[in-house]
């Protein structure tokens, strides 16, 4: 074979890969696929606690109350962008924000919280990534709205942005508050 | 009206560019000089076209036309002019035409440049600028009319990006273009070369300059991104391997492994094919970036918003520009090496050795980049390649060029000595050595990155000014410099510059969180940081909370820094603004963190970054090596008549 056809077949490779890329986008439109968690029961976990690995949270600990979980990881780009956002509104939700660090070091998860900030009430490290099997993770940002009676009510991939905060979000924390507990 | 006008405008761009595209390699093929001569009138009247419409919405900006959709997503009547002004290129489909607007300057500058070459090569050089410019054209009407109304017409503009009104984001992409988009000048070269069947080594000289001046401007653009990044992020870092980051940065490597390669090319006559190739590859990765930034593949800080119709559109032009041109080098590229034999230890081993580990460097980086993607298709789940893997794998590669940049020009073409160049290069390397373990010495404990640095630093930068001397020694008066040897110099010194700065501040950077409370004093690396308590600011579209911090240094005051965290009123987006005391040998840089505490007190980030505006400054340095080696009179010496007028300003009107 032609020495010099290497050059096409390597690029025909990579043009593959991107087309797959785009083909992948569009038909994993991660806010079309609903998870088949929503409205059932959130996983029982208990995970060591990021800033003091020898502590271990858990769903124990959450029960009785609605919370928010976000998992997030110092490797994820897509995190940083939803990182501000976080900051300025984690403390106002009215319901505990939980950092779930997904396949992370403790040492970068540690680092990326101290430069960016930490808006969270509590992060639990998830290292191994079972937990997030559990909660049908597929990647990070993604967050969970869980209800005190701690079932899964509101999942979102990707980061969120004012837009779903403010249209999504907030009004389904507000609906949670106003029911019965 | 206007608006419309724009976008017909651009129509008729389009249509100007598909005749520059088709007629004249209709004319080269039968030899008919009038369809030849369709293409310099036609890029002519397309830039025209493209620069009216560029014009139109630029006013629209200006003016704030807010019925223009995209005016009203990215601009606002608060927002001052100079960012109305920059926010033309602010977001996808403006960026779009600066892309399409500087390619078109590139074709105007080649059409009235090269009026000597022969008109068959110079028509297809035109056919393939004009293809490439009718894609992305069409790309623009077909996905990203930046003209489209918004109706009903919104009272006010949505704002620009917060991370976007910044001057280094007023420069950073027009420069960034002018790189990406002026290799495609080589590529058209090479490409006309391999359609013409002339491959003899006549096309690499007259591309050399363009190649050279496209590298320079990528070169800036690149450093104007990693400085916006440094002051403006507030990480204080200057290169996150961010996959757009990458994008920019590929076609920079294999650039600069073609500057490289032409060099052997154009003079000795070897390394043809990997030239044609290389000059493929770096207008090939610059498409790539594109579709990577555009397409929502990957995401990243800063990628434009996704559209799969977009990234579809440009996979398709992608795999016909970039499939079309590899057919044609598989087919048409000269299958016997040709040129000067040369020994093991020459001038070709060396600049052999660099182009194979700058192209490596750039598949590592590509195959980084698109990692995530192997990932996904091969179903082995979100694997994310970061810092660590380029860092490592990076500075591996790139070791072996720092140990053979000196020897370069003191091995000669065809087979050098190596003990001579050796022996000339002595004082280099002792110094280096007895710089190193001076450090060693009287700052202990710093990491390894820092002596090798210094040692890096001076070993280039002593060794190519050795060159510089020798040159002055040895040369009779008149011939010692030509501008593409101090073009050489330049650029290889300010790899020295860049190495110290990059390997120095990346070893002894200080880093601090604090918690500050107002009349605080914090001793950093000799600098007393006092905090002064948080003030209310306002500006013309965003309030903050301005923080005061004074540095003091043996009790005198060295600076007073004014970090902010705004909120962009139109759309309570909040920004971080560190405050930089900059200087040649340190940074004193100040970030507001969060208020903490009721008294007052703020998480505040202090870096202290010793010798970091040596990275830009060796950027600078390189930047001009390229203008410099573009200067040179010898690539516009023309194939036969060996007229020394060359050296002129090119007569315009005259043609060959």
């Amino acid at each position: 074979m032609n020495a010099r056809l290497l050059p096409l077949l390597g690029f025909a490779a990579i043009l593959a890969l991107l087309g797959f890329g785009i083909w992948w986008n569009q038909h994993h439109d991660p806010r079309a696929v609903p998870s088949p968690l929503i409205g059932k029961p959130a996983p029982t976990f208990s995970l060591p606690v990021l800033s003091d690995p020898s502590r271990v949270f858990g769903s124990e600990d959450l029960a009785g109350k609605p919370y928010l979980l976000n998992v997030f990881a110092s490797w994820c780009f897509a995190c940083r962008d939803e990182h501000p956002l976080l900051m300025r509104e984690g403390k106002r939700l009215g319901v505990p924000l939980v950092g779930f660090n997904y396949k992370d070091e403790p040492g970068d998860a540690r680092e990326w919280l101290s430069r960016y900030g930490d808006p969270y009430h509590v992060v639990i490290a998830d290292f191994p990534g079972d937990v997030a099997i559990d909660f049908g993770v597929t990647g990070a940002p993604e967050t969970f709205l869980v209800d005190a009676k701690g079932v899964i009510r509101w999942k979102y991939i990707s980061p969120i942005t004012p837009e779903v905060l403010t249209g999504e979000l907030l009004p389904r924390i507000a609906a949670l508050q106003t029911e019965a507990p | 009206m206007a608006p419309e006008l724009g976008q017909f405008a651009l129509i008729l761009a389009l249509l100007l560019s598909f005749a520059q595209c088709v007629l004249p390699l209709i004319g080269a093929a039968r030899g008919n000089a009038a369809l030849m001569g369709v293409a310099r009138p036609a890029a002519i009247g397309q830039a025209v076209f493209v620069a009216l419409a560029f014009a139109i919405l630029t006013a629209a900006f200006m003016t704030g036309d807010f019925s223009v959709a995209y005016v009203a997503q990215n601009s606002n009547s608060l927002l001052p002019w100079y960012y109305r002004f920059s926010a033309v290129w602010g977001a996808h489909e403006g960026s779009l035409l600066l892309w399409v607007l500087i390619l078109n300057l590139w074709i105007v500058a080649v059409a009235t440049l090269s009026r000597k070459l022969p008109d068959d090569f110079m028509a297809r050089v035109f056919a393939v600028l004009g293809f490439v410019s009718f894609g992305f054209l069409l790309f623009t009407l077909l996905t990203s009319n930046p003209f489209a109304r918004a109706l009903p017409v919104p009272a006010d503009g949505h704002d620009l990006n917060p991370l976007l009104q910044d001057f280094g984001l007023i420069v950073h992409p027009p420069m960034l273009y002018m790189g990406y988009v002026g290799f495609s000048v080589a590529f058209a070269f090479a490409l006309a070369a391999l359609m013409g069947g002339r491959l003899d080594v006549a096309w690499v000289r007259w591309s050399r300059p363009w190649t050279n001046v496209a590298w320079a401007f990528l070169t800036l653009g690149i450093a104007l991104g990693s400085w916006w990044a440094y002051y403006e992020l507030g990480w204080g870092g200057w290169w996150f391997w961010d996959p757009v980051e990458n994008a920019s940065f590929m076609p920079w490597l294999i650039g600069t492994a073609l500057i490289h390669s032409q060099a052997v090319t154009e003079k000795r006559g070897s390394f043809r094919a990997w030239t044609l190739l290389l000059a493929i590859f770096a207008f090939s990765l610059s498409l790539l970036g594109t579709f990577l930034v555009r397409s929502g593949v990957l995401t990243s800080v800063h990628a434009f918003a996704s559209d799969p119709e977009r990234g579809t559109f440009i996979l398709v032009f992608l795999g016909i520009v970039v499939g079309g041109s590899l057919l044609l080098y598989a087919l048409r590229a000269p299958k016997v090496a040709g040129g000067e034999p040369f020994a093991a230890v020459s001038r070709e081993t060396l600049l052999l050795i660099n182009n194979l580990l700058f192209s490596c460097a750039a598949a590592m980086v590509l195959l980084g980049t698109l990692y995530p993607l192997i990932g996904e298709a091969f179903d082995l789940g979100r694997i994310s390649v970061g810092p660590p893997y380029f860092g490592f794998l990076f500075v591996l590669l790139m070791a072996p060029i720092v140990l053979l940049i000196p020897f370069g020009p003191f091995i000669h073409w065809r087979s050098g000595n190596p003990r001579v160049a050796l022996r000339r290069l002595l004082p280099a390397f002792a110094c280096a050595i007895v710089a190193a373990l001076a450090a060693l010495l009287l700052v202990r404990g710093q990491s390894w990155k820092a002596y090798a640095g210094v040692a890096a630093s001076l070993w280039v930068g002593i060794g190519i000014l050795l060159y510089a001397l020798s040159r002055w020694r040895d040369a009779p008066p008149g011939r010692r410099y030509t501008p593409e040897m101090l073009g050489m110099i330049a650029a290889h010194f300010g790899v020295a510059v860049f190495l110290a700065g990059a390997l120095i501040v990346e070893a002894t950077s200080i880093e601090k969180d604090l918690r500050f409370a107002p009349g605080q004093s914090v001793e950093i690396a000799g600098y007393t940081f006092r905090f002064d308590g948080v003030q209310h600011a306002d500006g013309p579209n965003y309030s903050a909370d301005q923080g005061t911090v004074h540095v003091l240094r043996d009790g005198k005051p060295v600076a007073e820094l004014h970090p902010q965290k705004r909120v962009y009123t139109r759309n309570q987006q909040p920004q971080t603004e560190s405050a930089i005391d900059p200087g040649l040998f340190r940074d004193l840089y100040v970030a507001l963190g969060e208020p903490v505490g009721a008294d007052g007190a703020w998480a505040i980030r202090v870096y202290v970054k010793p010798f970091v505006r040596w990275i830009w400054l060796g950027a600078l340095f390189m930047m001009i090596g390229g203008f410099v080696t573009a200067i040179d009179r010898r690539f516009r010496a023309l194939p036969r008549q060996e007229t020394r007028d060359a050296a002129g300003p090119l007569p315009a009107g005259a043609s060959a």
